[in-house]
Formats: structure tokens, sequence, C-alpha cells
């Protein structure tokens, strides 16, 4: 076991791809000299040199599109997006081209690209940097979504993702970074197929995934001071969803509350809410309840972004409730 | 015509003229079946333009990489896939070079490193940028040739490719096929600076200007530009100016330019051009005509057969192919 923060175990994994297969490098915004915007990549430019860890030009669509045809003529590339704000700016590359060209193509091309970014509130860094945007990309058929929340997750996704033969976009929540704790020694890949549970109990089921993990585990805390055995579901793969262990987490505990950093209008929380109802509607004994951030672009003062964002207090609140 | 065709020979001149026939017969068909309804959806012609993508093809090596947009039908023909599963494509049956997914605008074959057409317009350069990226960085000398008509010119892609291609000397030869009209938008109503083959030059990027309808000075400069990227040069740009005597889709009632403006660029037809300068040069006899005209309509005849015969895929394989598992 070792003392590792989240942004190390990220580094780590970049760092074991690009041991594992000449095929895999790093591109992206201020990823070498300047070591990545949340210093995720740190170093690698002086281990791996500039063929490698390549600095790009502030085009966000560019350096995706070059990103997506590097995959599809053998390469194994890994495209940073300093934040998913940014991301949005790639949209066209990532929506109508790597989610497409499987399909398009009848099966001829595939677009083995993992594209890493930042996501997520908490930092006062305001309306244009703070935003959740993963259900979004989760909506559209071609991706897979993953949300590392954990140490082994942080370590492992990245290298399974790279061998995946279609895109996978990894979503790192900014306060996850500094996160610090044990990683087994011999950490290593991790599945991305199925979602976990973190915590078991039998009351009511926290449903959630990357940077609101922490808070749905400390209101389970909280909840089992008030003899209420919450279990906590780390979704971990936000596209496909693992629809298996959230039916079975309920079929035990018939109460849902989904916590989502990201707003509730026609978003991924409200998804989970309906496969709830289509698959597990009979199993149910009070409504599916969300705790999402507010309808409010994020601000920049501290006490109002708190208070737009989804907070213990609130998931501990929701639970009570349905519990009823 | 240029001076450059000095040097081809009859068999080359023959075989460029056979292809640009091929491509316009073939459009020509697509026309007439998209009026009976045996091709829907979004058919663009390029006809006027066959100069381009015959000569920039006949540049290039099996081993270089074609990325094109929607206006491919030709890029696909003479790059070498065969007509039967492109005119296949456009019925949308299974046997199309795209099982019938991609129709018209999205003709794709991996064993011509057909790379695509793109329906976005300026989608496509990133992309190209990345084939080119990969191939540098496997240290293979292959080339990724990129058509795109000049209203990609005003497209962010189009700016952040060429940066970054120019940047990290890629080795990318772009053809801006600049056909005047964005849709129905005229150039000078669209770009602040008309002349795009200048904006390449702005990223440091070598470009020339070429006289699209000319086949043998498109094959000549293409040339030229593909040996510089081949030497270490970086990429090269390359605008060929030209014109699109069909409507920009089967929608488009041309409301934009004027019927004489189409006739006079009609004089310039690149395929009786490259005919008749032959002929004055004693380089093509009637009978050598004839016999393109035979062979490319038997060809044509067999591809429509061939796609009539084809088979619809099955509904239940709706989902395949959105991810590499299999479809349920």
């Amino acid at each position: 076991m070792s003392e590792i923060t989240y942004r190390e175990a990220c580094r780590e994994a970049i760092r074991d791809a690009l041991k594992r297969d000449p095929r895999v490098f790093l591109m992206g915004e201020d990823v070498g000299h300047y070591g990545g915007c949340y210093a995720v990549s740190k170093g690698l430019l002086d281990e791996f040199g500039p063929e490698r860890i390549r600095d790009t030009p502030l085009s966000e669509s560019g350096f995706t599109g070059l990103g997506i045809g590097a995959a599809m003529n053998g390469m194994r590339p890994i495209v940073e997006i300093m934040t998913v704000n940014f991301a949005l700016l790639a949209l066209d590359q990532i929506v109508n081209n790597a989610a497409t060209i499987r399909h398009m193509s009848g099966g001829q091309f595939g677009v083995p690209l993992v594209i890493r970014m930042a996501t997520g509130a908490g930092r006062q860094l305001a309306a244009q940097h703070s935003h959740s945007l993963e259900g979004w990309f989760a909506h559209i058929p071609g991706l897979k979504i993953l949300a590392p929340a954990t140490l082994e997750d942080a370590r492992g996704m990245l290298w399974t993702a790279l061998e995946d033969p279609d895109p996978v976009l990894i979503f790192e929540h900014v306060m996850l970074y500094g996160v610090a704790g044990t990683l087994a020694a011999d950490a290593g890949p991790v599945p991305i197929d199925k979602a976990a549970v973190r915590r078991p109990g039998k009351d009511v089921s926290l449903i959630t995934y990357g940077g609101s993990l922490p808070k749905a585990l400390k209101a389970a805390e909280a909840l089992a001071a008030e003899k209420i055995e919450a279990e906590v579901i780390d979704l971990r793969t936000l596209r496909p969803l693992d629809d298996a262990t959230i039916m079975a987490s309920l079929a035990k505990t018939r109460r849902a509350v989904i916590v989502d950093e990201d707003w509730r209008s026609g978003s991924l929380s409200a998804e989970i809410s309906a496969r709830i109802m289509e698959q597990a509607f009979w199993n149910l004994d009070a409504p599916v309840a969300r705790v999402c951030s507010a309808e409010v672009p994020i601000p920049y003062p501290r006490h109002l972004e708190e208070a737009a964002l989804p907070q213990v207090p609130a998931i501990v609140a929701a639970a009570k409730q349905v519990v009823g | 015509m240029s001076e450059a065709k000095l040097h081809l020979t009859r068999d080359t001149l023959l075989g460029l003229l056979h292809q640009m026939t091929r491509v316009r017969r073939f459009e020509e068909k697509c026309d007439e079946l998209y009026q009976v309804e045996k091709i829907r959806g979004f058919l663009h012609l390029a006809i006027g333009e066959e100069a381009i993508s015959t000569a920039v093809m006949a540049a290039l090596t099996a081993e270089d990489a074609v990325v094109a947009t929607y206006r491919e039908h030709g890029h696909a023909l003479v790059r070498g896939v065969p007509m039967r599963a492109v005119m296949a494509e456009m019925y949308g049956k299974q046997e199309g070079v795209s099982r019938g997914r991609g129709g018209s605008m999205h003709l794709f074959s991996a064993a011509h490193r057909f790379y695509g057409g793109y329906a976005i317009v300026g989608g496509g350069l990133p992309l190209a940028g990345g084939l080119a990226l990969a191939d540098k960085m496997q240290h293979k000398s292959c080339v990724t040739a990129c058509f795109f008509g000049e209203g990609a010119a005003a497209e962010g892609e189009f700016h952040e490719t060429m940066n970054l291609a120019a940047l990290w000397k890629l080795p990318i030869l772009f053809v801006c096929e600049n056909n005047l009209y964005a849709m129905g938008t005229r150039l000078d109503f669209s770009e602040s600076q008309t002349d795009i083959h200048a904006k390449a030059q702005s990223y440091r990027m070598a470009s020339e200007s070429v006289d699209g309808m000319d086949v043998v000075a498109v094959d000549a400069a293409a040339s030229r530009a593909l040996a510089a990227i081949r030497a270490g040069d970086g990429p090269q740009f390359l605008e060929c100016k030209t014109y699109r005597f069909r409507a920009h889709s089967m929608f488009d009632p041309q409301l934009y330019r004027t019927k004489a403006e189409v006739e006079e660029w009609k004089t310039r037809d690149p395929i009786p051009r490259l005919a008749n300068w032959m002929r004055e040069a004693g380089m093509l006899h009637d009978r050598d005509a004839e016999k393109i005209e035979a062979e490319v309509t038997a060809e044509v005849d067999d591809a429509v057969a061939f796609a009539e015969a084809g088979a619809w895929e099955p509904v239940e394989t709706l989902t395949r192919d959105v991810t590499a598992e299999a479809a349920p």
C-alpha cells in the first residue's frame, strides 16, 4: 500500500499506459511544459519527451479531431481537454465524428480514442469552468462515459478504456484531484462495465458517481447514526448504465435517492429515475428522490456555489423523506 | 492546357479521360435514379468538378489516405472503390460500401484507405490531420489527401487544422475544391479574403492555386505538392478553382446564380477540354472515345443491376456497429 492522491493516481495511469504501449500518447493544452492544468501530467514531458506528451494550441476541435484520426490510423491517443466547458468547442468532433464513424462506415473503422477532462464545481471558478455536462455526453450512442470516483478507478480505468475499440470519455471531478488515500502497490486496470456498491445498506439506495460519491458516503454515515442503513452505489460508468446493479439494490432497499451534481432538467438523474420506473416500479415503497444542482449557472461566491451544489444535509434530508 | 501534359503519355491521358467520364456518367445516372426515387436523402453531384479528384487520386499511391466531403462519389470511384459497392450504398443496400448505413454522403472503404465522406463542413479536416499525425509518428511515408470546399475555409476547424498541420509539419495535402459557392452563398459574400490559397500562406504553408477545370494542371500541381510532402517539407495546400454545373443538392432551385454564368463555366468543362486537346494532338480518335463511353456505360449499367439486386439489411440488425460489440 502507498499513500497517493487522486491526481497522482491519474498520472500513474497515464505513465503506465505510455510504458505499456508505444501507440499511446497524450495530447492537449498545457499537458507538457506547464504540467497539466490540474498538474496531472506533471513530469511526464521530461520522462517521455515531446513526441508523446504533446502541447497543443488552444484548438479543442482541432486536437480532438487529430486524436480521432490518429486513433483510426493505428495510434492510441489520450486527449486531455482542460475542462468539460471547453469540450463544447470539440462537440462536432466528439458527437459528429467519434461517435458515428463506426456506424456510418458499416463497421469498417473504429475510433479507439480516450478523452479525459475535468468536470464539476467547488473551486469558485464560476459559470464557464464549473459545470457537470457528462450527462450530455452520456446521451450519445457510440460513446462510453466513465466517472472515476476512487483512487482505484482513477488508477485503473484508463488502461481498460485504452483497450476499448470505441471512444471513451473519462470525467475527473476537480474536487477529487486532491483527495489522498492508500492504493495497493499492485493496483492496475479495472473493469469499466459495472457499477459498484461502495457501502452496503438495506433501507435506501443512494445512487451517485464522481465528485458526489464522497458526499453520498458522508450522508450514509450520518444516516447510520439515525439507524438508517443507506446503500451507496457508485455508477462508475455513465454510458452504458449498469441497470442490473441499480435494480438489484432497489430490490433490497425499495427506495432511491439519486445524487448528481448536474442540473435535474433533462439529465442523467432523470434517465436513471425513468429506468427505475420502467424496471423496478413495483419494488418501490416511495417515489424516487433526486438531489441535484440548483438550476443556475454556477456562481462565483463560495456561499452561493455551495448552495447551488448537492450537499450532505440535502442528501440526508432526501433519504429520510423517502424512508418516511 | 498546361505544359506539363507534354510529359504525359497517351495511356495516362486516356486513363484520366476514362476516370472523369466514369464519374460523370455515374453521377448522371444517380440523378436519374433520384428522380425515380431509387436514391433518396441528400444527393450532391460534382458534375463539372471531376478533374480535381481524378488528378489528385492519380498522383497518390495506394498507401496514401484520403478524407473527403459529402460530395465524394467521384473521389471514391477514382480511388478504386468498386462502382458496384458505391451504387449499392446510394441505394442503401447492405452490399453498399458502408453497408448502406452511410448513403451518398458517407462512403468509406478501409481497403482503399478511403477514410470517408464527412457531411459537416470542415469536420473532416482535423481528422485528416490525425491520420497524417499517426503516419508520421509511425514513421510511415504516406500522405493524407484532405478534400474540402472553399466554404470550409470559413470554419474554425479550418483554421485549427491549418495551424496544427503546419506547426507539426504533418504529411498532408489540403485540396480546396473552390466552386465559388458555399451551398448558395457566393465566395465574396462570405469571405473577407477571397483568395483561399493566400490563407494557407498565413500559416507558412506552401500553397498554389490551379485551374481546377484542367485535369493535367491539377495532376502536375498535385504531383509537385506530394513530392514536397514526401521530401519532408510539411503540409501543402492546393486550391483548385472549379465550378459545380448542377444544383448544390436535389432540393436547390439555384436562385443565387444566373443561367448565363453556369453556361459560361460549362464551356470550360474538363472532360471535353481534355478530349479536344487530345484530339488536336492526335492522341484521341473516335474509336478511343467510343470505347471509353461503351466501357463506362457497361460499368454503370452493371452497378445499377448490382444495386437493384442487393438486399435490404434486416431490421433485426438495426443497432449493429454502434459500438464494437455484436448487435443483440
